[in-house]
């Protein structure tokens, strides 16, 4: 019963969402402002309806109802109830599930907060919002319905597949989503923009927020799906270029292009069509993931079992949605006009330069990522594109951008001068270098991309000191508290994200440039040293998990004769899809992580063992939260706040009175 | 010319090579054992533990060879597949337990229907290794000669069946 309720919510969804997607959109067509005003509760009444169609799968996945095939599918009476729930979106249907859910709790979002907007540019956001959940939620109807039964009931399900058993794996996709799904509502504003032909600073003023938040999820997700590659497959790896990868990776470049594209068109007014177009990419860039991960076109671990049939319809929404997306910015975007001029030498000019070098580094893992399609297509042959390709034309293309992510900042808008940037910035250029140079002999080895790294990082965060301190040289205050206090949060925003890429490029550069591996035969009672950590295997030890049998490893790992850490490593054995999975054990440090994983065993005893020592590599993800940390800040500046405080003048007087009194 | 069309452009050519990438499988990768003898092996069978499957015993005919195990999803899929090809009876299907309990394997037949004529039990996997089996399900078919002649990747479809394998068994039963 309870599954049908879940159906038959989607259906109404399905119906609420055509109403949204038309009746707005015409309403702000022809000026008709009861057609317009339906948008509001239309948005909120779908999110209920797919929050309940939510909570009848979680409740399906709860009670254990294997007579839904999903269900049956992807849980089993043995998996604890925190991977169960997990498990709604573990597989094809139940996150498509989550995709809409998410996409829900986006619009109801935006009809909270989007009452300082013009009627018409509201109701057109949620209805292009509205537009694209009705592909989704008729996607799932018609081709992965999660509700579908399975009669007569199966015994017990085929279990959850074991590498998504983990912490990490339940909070991944959610955070992934709400990034992907977030850039569908600046993709909602840009679209609503060309429709109404209001495509003005005051448009990026309203859709920065909104990227800010999105890039802010996806760049924790993406970290997340990296962290977990980490830990869970065993390989010590933490970015393979796999498609899958690739597919949260482009929306992220494209976003990044996008706030700092926004920023012009919000500031100077220029940018304008680009900004758009921006917008659109990455939109477009998400729905393409959804897209290669679910229709089998390319290979990779991570895709979800496929259909072509699946495939076909998330082509043909692709095609319209993009397709009439960029018919729509060729029609419109002519008339948009330019912004003020502007030098090459000035803040415009390196954000222009800045957002190329994003795009060109997103058009080439693009490419990476289609080309074996492009030449099976073509029948030139099978090959697959893998890590040396991307590095080869990531790095050369990212080192101008973050020279250039040095010198933007401190330059003006318009017309900056070339000698006075020199000047300003020769202490910041002379220390990175000196220091790039230096530090790695000083550790021991020197290597041109280890202090080309450690040039990028410290030039970084040295320019963004400059920054700062003429920033406080120009601040009203007496005291240097009051000073920092008068500088913006979006300033501080901008400053700590910039140095997140720091932290994470320190961490790249120090994993590639210092880890060492070994590979070895350990019998019981054997030593191993590498990085200075002496490594003992005490041997393994049967145990039960509930859902599976796991041997577990001892290692008592020391340091010039002292003990540091005791490390157990695991491998498992899950009973229902008898899979064997590797649980690395990982002593985390803020300078270096220790890494041990179980290979196969041998005879008496003995393990086939993977040890590793990993300098600096939680920087790596350390600097993607620290740059959406500063995403947060940068949202919670003045100017937001006081959009949203203005607010409360519509709030009764009552409660104001009555707040007075209080305070 | 109007630049403004140009992402629309680039957008037809990409979904274009898309929508080819649809008829495609990538999983579909030429096997280097294609046209080369089939190794050999010689193995316990499944429901008589005290006899031998063996490949040696096989020439002369046409076969096709079924790698699966009770633990595979894909497997439940080709099933019903199989067991209408065995219903023809135009080919022999051998099948391989693939890294299985013997138990488990047993119950999966009892439960679902046997389409083999012998089942040879692979606990350890290493035939599957001399045969680069990826994953199971995986299909061989193998001639009179002992030469394998098509390797299929994944469950077995009717659509497969029909226009490569069946063709292709008849080709070579009438050598």
């Amino acid at each position: 019963m309870i599954p049908e309720i879940g159906h038959y919510a989607l259906i109404l969804a399905l119906c609420v969402s055509v109403v949204l997607g038309s009746l707005p959109i015409y309403g702000a067509a022809v000026g008709n402002s009861m057609l317009m005003s339906v948008a509001k509760p239309a948005a909120r009444g779908q999110f209920l309806l797919i929050l309940l169609a939510f909570c009848c799968l979680g409740y399906a996945f709860a009670d254990k109802d294997f007579s839904v095939l999903y269900v049956a599918a992807t849980s089993n009476s043995q998996l604890p109830l925190h991977y169960r729930l997990a498990a709604i979106w573990g597989a094809h249907e139940g996150s498509l599930l989550l995709w809409v859910f998410i996409l829900s709790i986006w619009m109801v979002a935006v009809s909270f907060f989007s009452t300082h907007l013009p009627e018409a540019m509201r109701a057109r956001i949620l209805g292009v919002m509205g537009l694209v959940s009705m592909g989704f939620i008729l996607f799932m109807l018609t081709v992965s319905n999660p509700f579908e039964r399975l009669i007569p009931a199966a015994l017990d399900g085929r279990d959850l597949n074991p590498l998504l058993q983990d912490p990490g794996m339940v909070i991944h996709p959610p955070m992934l989503y709400m990034g992907y799904v977030g850039f569908s509502v600046a993709f909602a504003f840009a679209i609503a923009a060309l429709l109404g032909g209001t495509l003005d600073a005051t448009w990026a003023r309203w859709s920065r927020p909104w990227t800010t938040v999105a890039w802010c999820f996806l760049t924790v997700g993406v970290a997340m799906g990296s962290g977990w590659a980490y830990y869970e497959l065993g390989w010590g790896g933490w970015w393979f270029w796999d498609p899958v990868e690739n597919a949260s990776f482009m929306p992220w470049l494209a976003g990044t292009a996008l706030i700092h594209s926004l920023a012009v068109t919000d500031k100077r007014g220029g940018f304008k069509a680009w900004s758009v177009l921006l917008a659109i990419f990455a939109f477009s860039l998400s729905l393409l993931g959804t897209f290669l991960v679910r229709s089998g076109v390319l290979t990779s671990v991570h895709a979800f079992a496929t259909d072509p049939k699946r495939g076909l319809f998330i082509l043909v929404f692709l095609a319209v949605v993009i397709g009439g997306s960029l018919i729509l910015y060729a029609w419109r975007a002519p008339r948009v006009g330019l912004g003020g001029g502007f030098s090459m030498v000035s803040r415009e000019g390196m954000l222009m330069a800045n957002n190329v070098l994003l795009v060109a580094a997103l058009g080439s893992v693009l490419l990476g990522t289609l080309y074996p399609l492009f030449l099976d297509a073509l029948d030139l042959g099978k090959i697959s594109v893998g890590p040396p390709y991307f590095d080869t034309v990531f790095v050369p293309l990212m080192t101008p951008a973050i020279f250039l992510m040095g010198i933007g900042p401190l330059a003006q808008w318009k017309k900056a001068s070339l000698p006075e940037l020199a000047t300003r910035l020769r202490w910041a250029f002379g220390v990175s270098l000196v220091t790039a140079l230096a530090l790695p002999l000083a550790m021991g080895q020197w290597t041109p991309l280890i202090s080309l790294g450690l040039m990028m990082a410290i030039w970084i965060v040295t320019t963004s000191a400059v920054g700062l301190r003429e920033r406080l040289a120009h601040a009203d205050g007496s005291s240097l508290l009051g000073r920092l206090a008068a500088v913006p949060r979006a300033y501080w925003g901008m400053l700590l994200a910039h140095c997140g890429v720091a932290l994470f490029i320190i961490g790249v550069t120090m994993v590639k440039g210092f880890e060492v591996e070994q590979d070895l035969r350990m019998n019981v009672g054997e030593t191993a040293t590498i990085g200075g950590y002496t490594f003992q295997f005490d041997g393994t030890q049967q145990y039960k998990g509930p859902n599976y049998i796991a041997a577990r490893g001892t290692f008592r790992v020391s340091q010039d004769g002292r003990e540091v850490t005791v490390m157990y490593p695991e491998k498992r054995r899950y009973n229902v899809q008898n899979q064997t999975m590797t649980e690395a054990a990982i002593s985390p440090g803020l300078l270096r992580d220790l890494y041990v994983s179980l290979g196969e065993p041998l005879d008496d005893g003995a393990w086939s063992v993977r040890l590793y020592h990993k300098p600096f590599i939680d920087w790596i993800w350390g600097g993607c939260l620290v740059m959406a940390v500063g995403g947060v800040l940068a949202i919670s500046d003045r100017r937001y706040r006081l959009a949203w405080r203005r607010k409360e003048v519509d709030v009764p007087a009552a409660t104001q009175m009555a707040r007075q009194t209080v305070s | 010319m109007n630049r403004f069309l140009i992402p629309f452009g680039v957008f037809v050519v990409v979904v274009g090579f898309l929508a080819v990438g649809l008829t495609l499988n990538p999983r579909e990768l030429p096997s280097p054992l294609v046209g080369r003898p089939a190794p050999d092996f010689s193995l316990p069978q499944l429901h008589d533990q005290g006899k031998v499957l063996s490949s040696n015993d096989l020439k002369g005919k046409v076969w096709l060879l079924n790698f699966w195990a009770s633990w595979c999803g894909g497997c439940k899929e080709e099933h019903p597949v199989l067991i209408h090809l065995a219903q023809s009876g135009e080919v022999p299907i051998y099948g391989m337990d693939y890294k299985d309990t013997r138990e488990e394997a047993l119950t999966w037949l009892r439960q679902w229907g046997n389409p083999y004529l012998v089942v040879a039990v692979d606990a350890l996997g290493r035939v599957g290794i001399n045969y680069g089996v990826y994953g199971v399900p995986e299909t061989y078919v193998i001639d009179k000669a002992g030469v394998i002649r098509y390797k299929q990747i994944g469950p077995l479809r009717e659509d497969i069946l029909q226009g490569k394998i069946l063709p292709l068994v008849r080709e070579l039963q009438n050598q």
